[in-house]
């Protein structure tokens, strides 16, 4: 279906052009074309908003800071996962439709709206961080900032989910029941790592969060909006932390001989 | 782990995508790349000689072992190479069976190169496209029979740190070969120092090696990342610092090293052949 725009020039319009939405819900759907004259300095869900309001009204869009930090524009544009308010229209192919369609890793609820509520039952299953006991006498700890660069990087996650959706493992492959998916490996990674926790969480990693399922694509990096290393920083440290723990017969035969902590 | 059922949209069909870029450029590099590198090496591998160049018998020539041949650890019949461990091939060996010395000894790299994670999902994509490139749809026969790194056979990849400790002994080996390089046989049977344009690549050879396999995920693991305290130990931080910073460019140095030890091959192998003459510079 092909819908005319409703506003046919304005001051500062450039250019028209065509987008491509998905349209539909868990029963089915298809991509209707809408044409929407785009004006320097505008963003995909700019577009998206101004055909809601003219061409398409009943067009279901999830959105909110408009600034990258909330994480709930996410969809694929152009078959890319990118979040819409910080895709430049400038940065896309003039001549060709743009196209938008919804998260492909997680049930669609209508139009560009996906179900992530997956994603919160998984975070829930995760150990909780487990602090050691306060190193000082005022309840307080001493941490070196050496020791949390690490962490940090993790905590700039925004829980956009285009790492989950760009995974070939939940995307192709549907293992949402036995692998959590690069958002989670890194937030257990954070509790990991932190120089204060003490829980252990490896041999959930490798029989219950299915981290050998990962093979390496750095999809996950590649689309991640806070440009975060989560593949080299965070899934390949904890593969090797599996390693030493359940595979190398070496580091085991050493554990025998150190004392736990 | 057992949790609500997904009722997800249907995948793609293989190699299908939505996106407008040319995706497929990088996975057909790679698969060039690695497929001529696996082509040549096997083939330099099985030839059994033109591994070197500059022994007793050619006095004033620089002295140039192959890096696919090092260490050598028996001379193949007939050939006199001066790099031979073990001297000749032992009478033990059966007649029947093929010997070349680089069979001996290049399952060790060729599998740190396996196992190594860059490696990994390099050619996962571009040889069994899993997928080819990211939002690209796979071959419809793997489906939920995906198994990823987590079951037999991939996770014998878990096996990479053995490989490493394996590589960080070649390369010794290939420095001491790069050190070598720097003399010649004189006529009179001494050695002398010189050199060559084989010396410069035997040189940097291992050198481009070293930059990858220090870059290695797993040695940034055991320098330190395994600890979740990096300060308790100055040692420890800086090695993982510096570490950190040959694994963020570890794919590029991949390719260089990969590049360098196959064209250090060949130019050892066009010099042993005569098609190609050793300069000298000094």
């Amino acid at each position: 279906m092909t819908f005319e725009p409703s506003v046919t020039s304005s001051a500062d319009a450039t250019r028209t052009m065509q987008f491509r939405i998905w349209r539909g819900d868990q029963s089915g759907g298809a991509f209707q074309t809408y044409p929407m004259q785009v004006s320097e300095g505008m963003v995909v869900l700019d577009c998206v908003h101004r055909i809601q309001a003219e061409l398409a009204t009943d067009l279901a869009v999830r959105w909110n800071c408009k600034a990258g930090k909330c994480g709930s524009c996410s969809a694929e544009i152009n078959g890319q996962p990118k979040l819409m308010c910080m895709t430049r229209m400038d940065t896309l192919p003039p001549d060709a439709p743009v196209t938008i369609e919804p998260l492909r890793s997680f049930p669609s609820i209508r139009d560009l709206v996906t179900d992530v509520s997956w994603n919160f039952r998984v975070k829930k299953k995760i150990k909780p961080f487990k602090p050691r006991k306060p190193d000082n006498a005022d309840g307080s700890w001493t941490m070196f900032q050496a020791d949390v660069d690490r962490v940090q990087e993790f905590r700039k996650c925004i829980e956009c989910f285009l790492c989950q959706d760009v995974c070939h493992v939940l995307r192709d492959h549907h293992k949402h029941d036995e692998f959590v998916g690069p958002r989670f490996l890194m937030y257990t990674a954070a509790l990991e790592m932190h120089p204060l926790d003490t829980e252990d969480r490896l041999k959930d990693l490798k029989d219950n969060d299915g981290i050998g399922y990962c093979n390496i694509t750095k999809c996950c990096t590649k689309v991640c909006p806070e440009h975060i290393g989560i593949t080299d920083n965070a899934i390949i440290p904890m593969k090797e932390r599996v390693v030493d723990e359940f595979y190398d017969p070496i580091t085991r035969l050493f554990r025998m001989f150190k004392p736990k902590k | 782990m057992s949790r609500n059922p997904l009722s997800l949209p249907q995948v793609r069909g293989f190699l299908k995508t939505e996106r407008k870029d040319n995706w497929w450029i990088v996975p057909l590099l790679v698969l060039a790349g690695l497929g001529a590198f696996l082509i040549y090496s096997t083939w330099a591998a099985f030839q059994g000689s033109n591994f070197f160049v500059g022994s007793v018998e050619q006095p004033g020539v620089q002295q140039l072992l192959s890096p696919f041949y090092s260490p050598v650890l028996w001379d193949p019949n007939g050939i006199h190479s001066g790099h031979a461990w073990f001297g000749a091939l032992p009478a033990w060996w059966p007649a029947w069976m093929f010997f070349s010395p680089a069979l001996l000894i290049l399952p060790f790299p060729a599998g740190f190169r396996f196992t190594c994670y860059y490696y990994r999902g390099a050619y996962y994509k571009a040889f069994w496209g899993d997928p080819a490139s990211c939002t690209v749809g796979e071959p419809a026969f793997r489906g939920q029979n995906y198994r990823g790194e987590q079951k037999f056979p991939l996770i014998f990849q878990n096996i990479h740190r053995y490989f490493l400790y394996a590589a960080i002994v070649f390369i010794g080996l290939l420095t001491w070969d790069g050190l070598v390089s720097f003399t010649h046989y004189n006529a009179d049977g001494t050695l002398g120092f010189g050199i060559s344009i084989g010396t410069i690549v035997l040189v940097l050879n291992p050198i481009f090696l070293s930059m990858y396999t220090f870059g290695c995920h797993c040695l940034r693991h055991l320098v330190g990342g395994k600890h979740d305290c990096l300060s308790c130990s100055k040692h420890r931080e800086g090695a993982y610092k510096r570490v950190t910073w040959l694994n963020e460019r570890h794919m590029l140095f991949a390719w260089i090293s990969l590049f360098g030890v196959a064209f250090a091959d060949i130019y050892v192998r066009m010099c042993a052949s005569g098609a190609w003459t050793d300069w000298r510079i000094l």
